[in-house]
């Protein structure tokens, strides 16, 4: 099953274990301490987010580390392009509404 | 296009996105379409969105609730509770997303608007801060989908002509 980065943010869980592990690697069991669900749930998040390529691991010793991977966020970039778009859509439709508004005043 | 000052910025440290645009209107009129529903709801949604304020009580401690209303009529309904008013100069909401039964979903975004003209110009400079780091990812994701039908929709427009 193919999977992209819109799903993997499109869970409030998922988006709090990105804003956790953007600041430090962790294990799987510290990021569960942080929410009121099971390892395995966890777990599940992190299969998800690492088949997005959002996440990569790291094995050091016995435990496994879980990192942001920055680059692939930057795929969240475009969306920031999408909602400066949404603006400009928006004030382009203001700009004609005002100037209808200035012509019927006349 | 115009001439006219457009920025737009997003800081995630700061969780803060910073809009500015100037319009070629005089002040009473730029803030009449920012505080009235009748002409708000004209412009604030992108089409094919329209914007549906089910009400708009512009004063301290008053509340707009509306929604975004997508081409397939799918709805994102938003509380903004106004928080303080300097009339045609600045004025403060908090900004929720929320069910159609107006239960909010938290956290928000606090929303600081500023309105100066010169020489028939006006400037409005708009500084949204959010709470949290998901909630500016979400108001973000939310824009992404009313952008991506919006670009959608401009590209059967193309196709027709």
């Amino acid at each position: 099953m193919r999977r992209d980065i819109f799903q993997a943010v499109a869970d409030p869980t998922r988006r709090a274990i990105m804003v956790l592990i953007a600041l430090q690697a962790m294990t799987p069991n510290a990021i569960a301490e942080n929410f009121n669900t099971t390892r395995q749930a966890v777990s599940k998040h992190l299969r998800i987010l690492t088949e997005c390529e959002l996440v990569k691991q790291e094995q050091k010793g016995r435990e496994i580390y879980y990192s942001l991977e920055i680059d692939k966020m930057k795929e969240i970039d475009k969306w920031i392009e999408q909602f400066r778009k949404i603006w400009e859509t928006r004030f382009n439709q203001l700009d004609k509404l005002l100037s209808t508004i200035k012509k019927n005043k006349k | 296009m115009n001439n006219l000052l457009f920025d737009f910025t997003v800081d995630k440290s700061t969780r803060t996105v910073t809009v500015v645009r100037e319009f070629n209107a005089e002040l009473p009129l730029v803030w009449d379409a920012f505080t009235k529903k009748e002409i708000l709801d004209q412009w604030w949604a992108p089409k094919p969105w329209m914007s549906k304020t089910k009400f708009m009580d512009f004063r301290v401690g008053g509340r707009r609730f509306y929604a975004m209303v997508g081409p397939e009529g799918q709805e994102g309904w938003q509380i903004q509770d106004y928080t303080s008013i300097s009339p045609k100069t600045n004025f403060k909401f908090l900004s929720v997303f929320a069910d159609k039964d107006e239960n909010p979903h938290l956290p928000g975004s606090s929303w600081d608007l500023n309105f100066s003209e010169q020489n028939g110009i006006t400037k409005v400079s708009i500084t949204i801060y959010n709470d949290s780091l998901e909630r500016m990812e979400r108001m973000i994701e939310m824009g992404f989908k009313e952008g991506f039908t919006m670009t959608l929709n401009e590209l059967e427009t193309l196709l027709k002509k």
